[in-house]
């Protein structure tokens, strides 16, 4: 088996802020093999995004610098902001209406981007610019070069950042969500764009999101975070099958699709500022036991490549909460 | 230019546009267009207050200058005050709205509560008063102006500046290294230059109007300089028989401050990229 293109190892990001110290992630590793494609799930809040814009440099300001490494194709890119090797990562955010600046045409900023990380003349990088706006299936590939940002669609917009992933040859792509702010018949189009052109191009893909339905449709591989750290992970099919976490076994509980009676978890993320001690989801925990709140758990690996941040996971949950 | 197409489809707009090129002209070439240009400091006490006629079209004044002359060369001045005053409240407002709107905590609380309080006084009152602290005199006035228009521009670059912050766009261009300088005036600022461009259309027209009436006031243009405002001023004396005397240099204000609050609509309407969708 060949190196994986990303590999997250032991990552930590701390926010200081006006209302206090905020461990967003702790000790999270994350690894995404050439080709594969990896999902990442978990509530709001629990540090999904956080972990893309540590891999892509672009941390709030007032984080400290984060502990840990992140291998990219082999080289570390975390303590440098501006690793040229960020180039190869081509980024869908969440939000297609403020990721590009409403001043400028569209196009003259991802050429832009081109011109800093794709090797080539403008003009090749323009003729790029219009197949990859064709892949993508932007209507009037040509015309959409000279227009601004508020002169496309909510969909249209997020092709065209897909299209701005694609731009310098990625090997890499990450989304943040992408599909969050758009209506459920597009959602499906960009969903099915994506994986069209990660599967065609032989990209790896590493995909944020909360909704099981597009996870198990998406990605080979899942790791579910809560509260900043990773509660389990393992092949996609078997963690949605059999989970393991009490986290992961009541989140899949609270799935309208897959639950006989609605319910829900007792209890909230833990605010970023006043995470408990131990395991930090044993406030919420319906099989907890002392030990939980001592110390937090270790990873501990399974068979079938998968891996669980408790040592109580082969114990039943009580009939009375979950599943 | 896009822009100024959509502009010169907007009748009004243009009306304005006119206007205001109406008197940069005619304030460039004031002392070739005035038919008497010396009478901007020479007085003829025979003529005085002269109804108008051929000689004189806008009559003459209580010292026998025509009026019509004044008007012409008091556009100079007129235009010279708003747009001195508006740049110079811009340099005031726009870099304390960009830190104010970049910065969280003290420095901001502080910048903007400090513009509060200056939005909260009446202008008319505060540049009075600058005036009177200061020496009176059209520098003073403009001083004055300066100081109480500058918190328009504050607020509005700071909210624009406030709702860009987070974008991502913002976050990608400090991920490379951008500096807050070189992020904010290149990247943020032209998202507020629309906005900012119409206040500034919209604080020329306000700020000849205030001018004249500190002028009217005795806080602004002393005499014999060709101001509008004071001109006002001085024909109160002669009325209700010479009309003439502050009608046209009245018309003189009505009609520029008209001009450049027709234009600051229109600009609004056609400058900014949000709306220019919607009007297609």
């Amino acid at each position: 088996m060949s190196a994986p293109v990303l590999a997250v190892e032991g990552l930590g990001v701390r926010l200081r802020s006006d209302r206090g110290i905020a461990d967003i992630l702790d000790d999270v590793s994350i690894t995404v093999p050439r080709g594969g494609t990896v999902g990442v799930v978990g509530e709001s809040g629990c540090g999904k995004s956080t972990l893309l814009r540590a891999i892509l440099g672009i941390l709030p300001r007032g984080a400290e610098p984060p502990k840990g490494r992140i291998l990219f194709e082999g080289r570390d890119i975390l303590p440098d902001r501006a690793a040229s090797a960020r180039g190869r990562i081509g980024f869908v955010p969440q939000d297609p209406y403020l990721s590009l600046n409403p001043v400028f045409r569209a196009g003259d900023q991802i050429l832009e981007i081109m011109r800093r990380h794709a090797r080539g003349s403008r003009a090749e990088h323009k003729r790029r610019l219009v197949e990859l706006f064709r892949a993508v299936q932007l209507p009037d590939p040509e015309a959409a070069l000279r227009k601004y940002p508020h002169q496309f669609s909510g969909g249209q917009r997020q092709r065209l950042l897909i299209a701005a992933a694609m731009s310098c040859d990625p090997a890499l792509i990450i989304a943040d969500e992408p599909t969050t702010a758009l209506d459920v018949t597009t959602q499906r189009e960009i969903l099915a764009l994506l994986r069209g052109l990660v599967v065609e191009r032989g990209l790896s893909l590493l995909f944020v999101t909360h909704d099981f339905g597009v996870l198990a449709n998406l990605c080979a591989e899942v790791t579910v975070l809560y509260a900043g750290r990773v509660a389990e992970a393992g092949p996609t099919r078997d963690v949605l099958d059999a989970p393991r976490h009490p986290y992961t076994r009541l989140l899949l509980a609270c799935h309208p699709d897959r639950a006989t009676d609605l319910l829900g978890i007792p209890g909230t993320v833990p605010a970023a500022t006043a995470q408990p001690g131990g395991c930090r989801f044993h406030p919420r925990c319906p099989i907890i036991h002392s030990g939980c709140v001592v110390e937090p758990p270790p990873l501990l690996p399974l068979p079938g490549d998968r891996a669980v941040a408790c040592p109580w996971h082969a114990d039943p949950l009580p009939e009375t909460i979950g599943g | 230019m896009n822009a100024l197409r959509l502009l010169l489809r907007d009748p009004v707009a243009t009306f304005g546009l006119a206007i205001v090129l109406l008197a940069v002209v005619v304030a460039i070439f004031a002392p070739w267009l005035a038919p008497y240009p010396d009478d901007a400091f020479e007085s003829h006490l025979l003529r005085r207050l002269r109804p108008p006629s051929a000689e004189h079209p806008f009559g003459t004044d209580n010292l026998g200058r025509d009026i019509l002359s004044r008007v012409i060369l008091g556009t100079r001045n007129a235009l010279l005050v708003a747009v001195s005053v508006v740049v110079a409240a811009m340099a005031i407002g726009v870099p304390i709205g960009l830190a104010a709107g970049w910065r969280e905590g003290w420095l901001s609380e502080t910048l903007m509560r400090v513009t509060d309080v200056f939005l909260a006084v009446p202008q008319l009152i505060l540049a009075l008063a600058l005036g009177q602290l200061l020496a009176p005199g059209i520098a003073a006035a403009m001083v004055a102006l300066a100081l109480t228009y500058w918190p328009f521009f504050a607020r509005t670059v700071f909210a624009e500046t406030r709702r860009l912050r987070s974008a991502l766009f913002v976050d990608a261009l400090a991920g490379i290294g951008a500096r807050p300088s070189r992020i904010l005036f290149l990247h943020v600022l032209p998202n507020a230059a629309p906005a900012v461009l119409v206040r500034a259309t919209i604080g020329m027209g306000f700020t000849i109007l205030t001018a004249a009436i500190l002028g009217f006031l005795g806080v602004g243009a002393a005499p014999p300089s060709p101001d509008w405002g004071l001109a006002v001023s001085e024909a109160r004396q002669h009325l209700p028989e010479a009309w003439w005397f502050p009608t046209f240099p009245g018309l003189a204000i009505l009609l520029l401050v008209l001009g450049f609050n027709l234009l600051g609509d229109g600009l609004r309407d056609a400058a900014d990229p949000r709306l220019r969708r919607s009007r297609r």
